[in-house]
């Protein structure tokens, strides 16, 4: 013990460290909201004052407002079908032992893992092989599989300790099975889905990789993006709009985070004993 | 008591497979009775309660609830409400809103629903707490939530599933009282679980030991610590000295045995006694044994020396080696007159009373398949 405090004495750099590690991880973010209120077509110092014409820009970009539109349907779909899947598997992880459950988890948890550029090739195969065409249902159906491990983590930790008592006493205070799943069950674990629909949200929204690979004729807002990036005039643009889905995807993330903490104490306390 | 049958369990069989939860017992249970199930881990007493709550289904047998057969009811059907091991505070809902639960399915005025939470919160003593939320409730305070959820629906009976275990022993001890209390004020039958033997004593009307998915002995609390069915049932008891005794002949209603050291004795016959092999099982326990000091002299005394002491405050336990006995006896000393000071080694005299034995039949065979 005393070894250690001595040891953190002689490395009074650690905090200079860590400060430098955040401004390297988070600097080059930072700079994407400043040149979008920047007046000038291109991202070099000095600032050249500021402007929200690059946001109106946004406004009447048909093209654009179409790939939102694209990553809203894609985006929702894919919250809804991965929270749908992760809700079955959690609650399989957590109220049932059975033979191969480590493995069916690890399973489930592996396209995290997996380099996603080669799920998105093999996938781009299987659908060729299956003669479907690209689109964004194929989007859709990519991402889920890159998107259920993601629901899955989320709602194990609310459904964990999940005490099977309490749906007993709600049968044993005269409630029927689905009066207990609507007054009970329900409300219970209802902050862990509506993280896991964030979570899995913001990941769709944000995902480029299966999107460019499987999407067709109809891209969504990154692909858009990457495309937009061919034209330098384009480019105050594109920062604007990266601004809103960085701030979008941040306080999605922290509601998400906010409730998966709750979940987690609710559920928890129920089982703590004093 | 012999009054109304609230509770009757008629040869009632529990089979997880091939595996004997419950092995063919039959209960009769009065109405307004504080009865205990009590036993060791794995006896069979959580799955009879739970038959009677309904959440398990026996594989034989029939619960009559106030003379209903009710094994066909689902839980939510019948009139019995229960208080959880852990509790089962809905932590979504505040004190009230968990206590008026199953309220909401009477539809009451919300008057009267008002008032029925407010009575059942003051009877628990947790007047004023009703806006509190699960997380903000201390352990006993969620007890006293569980138990008044339970009792506002006026059931008939109510079943306890080891409702002190996760409380303190202080604590656990006022609840103790205050369950007591409370069971005479509601004067509804209510059903503890424990495994805990001073628990039950201090509690309950009557106590059903249970073994291996079977019901050893049915009595009041005096009775199953005085006179203790087996030898199984004693020792789960509290201590109990057990000695192997030669029968020297049987007369009504009374056996005359050889107790080794402590001479002949003589024991009221229990029902059905028969000592097969002419040896029987007596036992006395540690607190009949009394230390003799000094000038003291009784009628019946024995010479032994402190082989083992163990202090625990109030009272002290010495471990006595006797000549010509195989096992050391027990002893149970207060420390008024300084047994917490005896050295080991040290030759001392104790007095026993010979009407304090107890004739212990055999117990059954365990089997579980």
């Amino acid at each position: 013990m005393n070894a250690l405090t001595q040891r953190l004495r002689l490395i009074p750099l650690l905090p200079a460290y860590v400060a430098v590690y955040f401004l390297f991880l988070y600097l080059p973010i930072l700079l994407l909201p400043v040149f979008s209120f920047n007046n000038a077509a291109t991202t070099t110092f000095p600032l050249a004052g500021f402007t929200t014409k690059w946001y109106a820009s946004l406004v009447g970009n048909t093209v654009m407002l179409e790939a939102a539109r694209n990553s809203l349907v894609v985006g929702v779909t894919v919250s809804l079908l991965s929270t749908l899947l992760g809700i079955c598997a959690a609650r399989a992880i957590t109220r049932y032992r059975f033979r191969g459950q480590k493995a069916a988890a690890g399973l489930i948890m592996a396209p995290l893992f997996l380099p996603e550029i080669i799920v998105a090739v093999s996938l781009l195969m299987i659908v060729l092989a299956m003669g479907l065409e690209l689109s964004l249902l194929t989007v859709i159906l990519g991402q889920t599989v890159f998107c259920v491990p993601y629901a899955m983590s989320v709602l194990v930790s609310g459904f964990e300790g999940f005490d099977r008592s309490l749906e007993e006493a709600s049968y044993d205070l005269g409630e029927t099975a689905l009066g207990t799943f609507r007054r009970v069950t329900l409300p219970v674990v209802a902050p862990a889905i509506v993280s896991s629909l964030l979570v899995s949200f913001t990941i769709s929204l944000d995902e480029f990789i299966l999107a460019f690979f499987l999407s067709g004729t109809e891209p969504t807002l990154p692909v858009y993006i990457w495309g937009q990036l061919r034209f330098a005039a384009k480019l105050p643009g594109v920062l604007a709009l990266g601004t809103i889905m960085l701030a979008a995807s941040i306080l999605m993330l922290t509601f998400a985070e906010i409730l998966r903490r709750r979940a987690e104490r609710r559920t928890q306390m129920a089982l703590m004993l004093p | 008591m012999p009054e109304r049958p609230m509770i009757e369990i008629e040869n009632v069989s529990k089979f997880y497979g091939i595996y004997k939860a419950l092995d063919d017992v039959s209960l009769s249970i009065a109405e307004g009775e504080f009865f205990s199930l009590l036993g060791p881990s794995g006896c069979g007493k959580t799955t009879l309660l739970r038959s009677i709550a309904g959440f398990e289904t026996p594989t034989h047998g029939e619960i009559y609830i106030d003379g209903a057969p009710s094994l066909a009811l689902p839980p939510n059907r019948r009139p019995t409400n229960m208080v959880f091991q852990s509790y089962a505070i809905f932590p979504h809902l505040d004190v009230a809103e968990n206590v008026a639960y199953g309220l909401k399915r009477l539809k009451l005025t919300p008057q009267e629903e008002k008032k029925r939470v407010g009575d059942a919160l003051d009877q628990v003593r947790l007047s004023g707490l009703g806006q509190r939320k699960a997380h903000e409730l201390s352990g006993g305070q969620r007890q006293r939530v569980a138990l008044a959820r339970a009792l506002v629906m006026r059931p008939k009976v109510l079943l306890l599933d080891e409702p002190l275990s996760a409380l303190d022993k202080k604590l656990r001890e006022e609840m103790q009282v205050e369950l007591r209390t409370l069971q005479k004020a509601v004067g509804i039958t209510f059903i503890l679980v424990t495994h805990d033997q001073y628990e039950a004593l201090a509690l309950s009307d009557r106590i059903a030991v249970m073994f291996g998915g079977r019901i050893a002995q049915v009595a009041t609390p005096k009775e199953i610590y005085q006179h203790p069915r087996t030898r199984k049932v004693a020792d789960f008891l509290g201590g109990m000295n057990f000695l192997k005794a030669r029968v020297l002949g049987e007369q009504a209603g009374a056996v005359s045995v050889d107790a080794a050291r402590f001479g002949a004795v003589s024991l009221a016959k229990p029902h059905g006694f028969s000592a097969s092999d002419g040896h029987v099982t007596v036992g006395i326990r540690p607190e009949r044994l009394r230390l003799l000091w000094d000038d003291d002299r009784a009628p019946h005394e024995l010479a032994g020396r402190i082989e083992n002491r163990a202090y625990f405050g109030e009272v002290t336990h010495l471990t006595v080696g006797i000549d010509g006995l195989e096992e050391p006896l027990s002893m149970v000393e207060t420390n008024n007159y300084g047994a917490d000071d005896l050295p080991i080694g040290a030759e001392i005299r104790l007095a026993f009373d010979p009407d304090a034995f107890v004739l212990l039949a055999e117990d059954p065979p365990v089997s579980r398949v």
